[in-house]
């Protein structure tokens, strides 16, 4: 789950990280409000993506009017797929520097990494690719998290010693937010010096592992549902699916998200386009392939279904059988190829013929065959099971 | 000869009396698994699947001389059996559970390296299976047959469906590694090409990676530095979109490094022969 700023800076706030005073607000009256309360304000838009200021989603007012209109011109903006749901405005700051800091997972040394550079502000990645040096690094011990004399060293690195006191006690607090949040991401960027001397973050990024979920029910009660996500995704999230939309056609279940990203590869190569990517993973049940399917039938640019499954856990006459109840539960005409193999796969199979249904060879030949039938224009189209 | 696991390994499950766990210890069993126990805190004491069952996994080592271990607990509990198994001396840790969070793994490996005779294969992976021995986890056996070929594999549908392949055209297999598709997790394909190089019955090779992370390129590099296997490497992922997460937490492409394509080149610089589909792997191979 990705925060938006302003969730991820009430979090930060909570953990005694100083933030600018802010103001969320839904509209433009609510904008204009928050000039009152505050004077001069960054109006942003809040979006779960980079890049928005580039977007147009970050304007600077200096009057009420120039508030409101900036939230008029932000709110319901697309930017990178996201429509904007609501904008922060908040107090402009007085910046002396701006710093990097931020802590994420490195995959290749299975270890929290935290970043600390005195190039803050800009692309951070671009200075990681220029000047890799500028970038001082530390790997925090797991268990107990960095000490203070690491720190100390790692502030001297980037060269931010005139600060490293404030600089010291704020990394420690924002770490918090990995064994308490179990963040993925826990960045500042920019990290505000301000002219008095403060340290004040000036944005926010905050990533909490979705398979901690169970651990942060709070956190998704209190900022879920803000973003309007992709419809499709939303629906199969409410019914506990791995589903990702895509732009193709050809609706993609598998098992496994190994095979299913394959499956995806072989419909490519056949000449498709997949509606998207849904993973019913090991011991799905019957009902589990109804879901998926109702799911991605709720899409009407699909014309087709290729049902990808090599068992495991996952069974193959339970999935011939669900996939037959789910066809006739939900009414399903558009060519629907399945391809069955692994346990009981003979049962399986059988029961798929014995309802009209064409068990696929192997994944490359289902591929190509639901290419063709999706391809083949109306009359093959119609005809359900084929 | 295999790596890793024979029949002579000593395994017990833990979460012998879950669903999962029992389903999964009677197809081991069935296999000729040297299944010696089990574990479930509160259930010690009693027996289960025919082996006895018990509370703790020091208990179950000192009762059976257990050295290999099935982790088959729910995600909350998974890091905590891992680090149980390592720390009773167990030195084969199969962790099959899914969705374990990256931040309990993240602990977990820095626990494990007071215990450097721990090999952890996942978690959330398949296990492993040396075909007409005995295995680990939850990968079909009626799909493998005992040969030379080693298999390892980041995704567990795709490891059956080439397992499949292989075994129909009469290549057996000496030993197939689920090294698991999260991105915190334990051997990575480094790890089992070098147990495959030592392992004189293994002649060939066979890795399936996928897109995220690096290990794919290291694993490559490895291999250009000379290898006795004839390998064949297949990269699921090459059409996912950039920065969609494709279910595995592992598959997120960042920058150029992880991508299809640079694994792909890794491989082919290494002198590997890379697989369009997964269907091509046998006749390469040959």
């Amino acid at each position: 789950m990705k925060l938006l700023e302003y969730q991820a800076k009430e979090v930060l706030a909570s953990l005694g990280i100083a933030i600018p005073p802010g103001v969320v607000a839904r509209n433009p009256d609510e904008a204009a409000a928050a000039f009152a309360r505050l004077g001069p304000v960054a109006v942003k838009a809040q979006v779960p993506v980079g890049g928005r200021g580039k977007a147009g989603g970050i304007k600077l007012a200096r009057t009420a009017d120039e508030a409101r209109h900036a939230a008029e011109q932000i709110i319901g903006m697309d930017i990178k797929g996201f429509k904007v749901p609501l904008v922060y405005c908040e107090a402009a700051l007085d910046i002396d520097r701006e710093i990097y800091l931020g802590f994420t997972v490195d995959r290749d040394a299975r270890a929290n990494i935290l970043m600390l550079s005195a190039k803050g502000g800009m692309d951070i990645e671009q200075v990681a690719e220029e000047s890799p040096e500028s970038i001082a690094r530390l790997y925090p011990n797991a268990w107990r998290g960095p000490l203070d004399f690491e720190l100390t060293q790692l502030v001297y690195d980037a060269k931010l010693g005139d600060i490293a006191r404030p600089l010291v006690a704020l990394i420690k607090k924002l770490y918090r937010a990995i064994p308490e949040y179990d963040a993925l991401i826990a960045e500042i960027n920019p990290l505000v010096v301000t002219g008095k001397g403060d340290v004040v973050a000036g944005d926010a990024k905050l990533e909490i592992d979705d398979n901690a979920a169970w651990r942060h029910r709070d956190l998704e009660e209190r900022y879920g549902g803000v973003i309007e996500g992709d419809p499709y995704e939303v629906e199969a999230k409410k019914r506990g699916l791995t589903y990702v939309s895509l732009d193709g056609d050809i609706g993609i279940i598998g098992n496994g998200a190994g095979l299913c990203m394959g499956t995806l590869d072989l419909v490519q190569r056949a000449g498709g386009r997949s509606a998207n990517f849904c993973d019913i993973g090991g011991g799905a049940k019957a009902e589990v392939v109804e879901n998926a399917l109702a799911v991605i039938l709720m899409n009407p640019k699909v014309k087709g279904v290729l049902i990808n499954v090599f068992g495991g856990i996952t069974r193959g006459d339970e999935v011939a059988r669900g996939v037959v109840t789910a066809r006739d539960n939900l009414g399903m005409k558009l060519p629907l190829v399945v391809r069955l193999s692994g346990t009981n796969e003979e049962e399986g199979r059988e029961f798929l013929k014995r309802n009209g249904i064409e068990p696929g060879v192997s994944g490359w030949e289902a591929a190509k065959k639901i290419v063709e039938l999706t391809r083949a224009g109306a009359p093959a189209a119609r005809r359900a099971g084929s | 000869m295999s790596i890793l696991l024979d029949r002579q390994t000593r395994v017990i499950v833990q979460g012998v009396t879950g669903r999962e766990g029992g389903f999964h210890t009677e197809q081991m069993q069935a296999l000729g698994t040297n299944v010696v126990g089990g574990t479930s805190p509160g259930k010690g004491g009693t027996e289960h699947l025919g082996v006895p069952v018990f509370n703790t996994v020091a208990d179950a080592v000192k009762a059976t001389g257990s050295n290999a271990t099935g982790i088959f607990v729910p995600a909350p509990f998974a890091a905590d059996a891992i680090m149980e198994a390592a720390a009773a001396g167990i030195t084969l840790i199969v962790c099959i559970t899914e969705g374990i969070p990256i931040q309990d793994m993240i602990r977990v490996k820095d626990f494990l390296r007071a215990y450097p005779q721990a090999r952890l294969i996942g978690a959330n992976c398949p296990g492993l299976i040396t075909p007409g021995q005995a295995k680990i986890g939850i990968i079909p056996q009626r799909i493998t047959s005992p040969g030379h070929v080693g298999l390892v594999s980041r995704s567990g549908t795709l490891t059956y469906e080439v397992a499949s392949a292989l075994s129909a055209a009469g290549m057996g297999q000496s030993t197939i590694v689920g090294i698991g598709g999260d991105p915190v997790l334990g051997l990575t394909f480094s790890d089992v090409v070098q147990f495959f190089e030592k392992d004189p019955a293994t002649t060939h090779l066979v890795l399936i990676g996928e897109i995220g992370g690096s290990d794919e390129e290291h694993a490559a590099d490895l291999l250009a530095k000379g290898s006795r296997l004839k390998a064949v490497a297949f990269i699921s992922g090459r059409t996912a979109p950039e920065g969609k997460r494709m279910g595995h937490a592992g598959a997120i492409i960042s920058g150029n490094r992880g991508t299809a394509r640079s694994k792909e080149e890794a491989f082919r610089r290494a002198g590997v022969q890379v697989a369009e589909t997964t269907d091509d792997i046998v006749g390469m191979l040959r």
